[in-house]
């Protein structure tokens, strides 16, 4: 694979950029590969990467049913922090940062990770406690965090109105907190794995296993039967349906999440601005456009798209807080299928199968981690045993109760 | 916009109501001698249905009151609401009703 780099730009430019290489192949799946992941989002080709990079295991495939990042990797807000409350957090989403603050250099492949500043709103005396032991707590653990007062965000936000509804009372930021291009950190992983040796497979969906004396042999795909020494399962909003083929049951409940985005308009907001209390986040992307997030629905559902009310329940507050955006006008929205547990914190994990590892739970938020989600779960793969940092996720914990409950932390959706 | 149909009170706009997950799952009766497996699974695993889900509704901003309902969680397209305390319809029958529904041969209730 020839590098990216200034000078391949301007060599390409010269030949009307007729020479550019294909990015990754579209292999014909082999009969067995050491590692099989189930799922082409972020998280699996993270995964499949960082099996081939640092674990030395290259016969490896990543199944997708559809396109490349075509499930929630691709449809969400983009936001990155690392300010959890619990230390089982912050280990494994700090992991995460430090991963992406190296990652365009890493892969070759400009991900636009841009750490503009996270700031949470505090609306009430209860959010302004809830950020309080949060913000101290994230402090304790060695991971930026300030706290402002509403004439420092009135100085970072010029166009908030501080007097909305339920008046701004203070904030708390993570400078190193931003967005990245979604598209771009799964085909950069893509690209970089099939450089490796990694069969990535699109529009092959895994239809069922073979296991034997509860042991996984394979995946029966829509492409026939591949075996498999180990099994990676990656797919998100569909964790419940493969786990049952598998059978087993998971705690976990898929449901619609929905963004929108705005027409693009000249730099208004350069931080990601979020609040628990009113619910809504957003941020303007380097096209100009407002990235909003709204709510998740409350009812299981795959239809991967939500309903009208949560649209209106989102652009309420935001308009509140930004007056002047009530002018612009949304070109498009969307939505997309998470798998949510009780606890908001996700699951890596063995399961009752042998060899058959299951990476699910990110719900509402998992973008943010998809390096060091990929990272830890490539490690657990090779060794056959969790990471210590994805030890303390393992789904034996709804049955221990050991719960990481980041619900109350991190109850806005992403 | 989903119309749902209330067992009280007839059809009735989406946001009138809140779901409240799986329906039809008993608590277990031998609480004293349950480990922490049988009690992580009655509280935390569910079925997360793709297709036909059993599940409860409230008519919060209506009656106020408790029903279930099955639905298809492919199109959310509700099959049928029942009363508390009603049996729970026939799975493969409303399997049938779904796929004459999205054939167009019948007409299907609370939709
Ligand atoms: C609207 C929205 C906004 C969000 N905002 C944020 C945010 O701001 N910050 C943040 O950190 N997180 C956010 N999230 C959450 C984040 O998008 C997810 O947690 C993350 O992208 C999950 O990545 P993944 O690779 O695990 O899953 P996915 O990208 O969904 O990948 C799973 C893949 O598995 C495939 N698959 C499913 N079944 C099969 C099968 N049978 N065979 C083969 N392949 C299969 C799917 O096609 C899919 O491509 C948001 C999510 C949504 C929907
Ligand atoms: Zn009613």
């Amino acid at each position: 694979m020839k590098p990216y780099s200034l000078w391949s730009l301007v060599r390409n430019g010269i030949s009307y950029d007729k020479d550019w290489q294909q990015a990754w192949r579209s292999p014909e799946p082999k009969k067995h590969y050491d590692v099989v992941i189930i799922g082409g989002g972020g998280h699996g080709l993270a995964t499949a990467y960082y099996l081939a990079r640092e674990c030395g295991v290259r016969n490896v495939a990543v199944i997708e049913k559809g396109w490349l990042g075509g499930g929630n990797t691709g449809r969400n807000t983009t936001i990155v922090r690392s300010n959890y409350l619990l230390d089982e957090s912050a280990g494994i989403y700090e992991h995460a940062m430090k991963l992406w603050e190296g990652l365009s250099q890493e892969l070759n492949y400009n991900v636009m990770f841009s750490q503009r500043g996270l700031l949470h709103l505090a609306h009430s005396v209860h959010d302004m406690q809830e950020i309080g032991r949060r913000g101290n707590a994230i402090h304790l653990n060695g991971i930026d965090s300030e706290f402002l007062n509403p004439q420092q965000i009135k100085k970072m936000l010029p166009i908030i109105n501080l007097n909305c509804r339920y008046p701004v009372m203070g904030g708390l930021l993570q400078r190193r907190g931003g967005t990245a291009r979604h598209d771009a950190v799964a085909w950069g992983y893509a690209r970089g794995a099939d450089d490796m040796g990694v069969d990535i497979i699109q529009n092959c969906a895994v239809e069922g296993f073979d296991i034997q004396n509860g042991e996984v042999k394979g995946v029966r795909t829509s492409k026939g039967l591949i075996g498999a020494g180990k099994v990676g399962c990656v797919v998100a909003g569909h964790s419940s349906v493969l786990a049952e083929m598998a059978g087993f049951r998971m705690p976990l409940e898929s449901v619609p999440l929905q963004a929108l985005v705005s027409e693009p308009v000249k730099p208004v907001i350069d931080c990601v601005v979020m609040s628990n209390g009113i619910h809504v986040y957003v941020s303007q992307s380097d096209k100009g456009e407002l990235v909003v997030g709204a709510g998740s629905d409350a009812y299981i559902s795959y239809s991967q798209r939500g309903s009208f009310d949560q649209i209106e329940h989102v652009v309420g507050p935001l308009v509140e807080l930004f007056p002047l955006f009530s002018r612009l006008r949304m070109l498009r929205q969307w939505g997309g299928i998470v798998d949510v547990t009780t606890d908001r914190s996700p699951i890596l994990s063995k399961t009752p199968v042998k060899n058959l590892f299951i990476n699910c739970g990110w719900g509402t938020g998992g973008f943010k981690c998809t390096p060091g989600s990929g990272h830890l779960f490539a490690h657990s793969i090779a060794q056959g045993e969790m990471h210590e940092k994805a030890a303390p996720f393992s789904i034996d914990r709804f049955n221990t109760g050991a719960l990481i409950d980041e619900g109350a932390a991190a109850a806005v959706a992403h | 916009m989903l119309l749902i149909e209330c067992p009280w009170c007839g059809q009735r706009d989406q946001t009138e109501f809140s779901a409240h997950g799986e329906a039809h799952i008993a608590r277990p009766t031998e609480t004293a001698t349950l480990n922490d497996e049988q009690w992580g699974n009655y509280v935390f695993f569910r079925s997360n249905s793709k297709g036909l889900h059993y599940e409860r509704w409230t008519h919060d901003f209506g009656c106020r009151r408790w029903f279930n309902a099955v639905r298809d969680t492919v199109s959310d397209q509700f099959l049928v609401t029942y009363k508390p305390g009603e049996p729970a319809p026939d799975a493969k029958q409303l399997t049938q009703q779904l796929s004459d529904a999205t054939s167009g041969t019948a007409k299907v209730s609370g939709v």
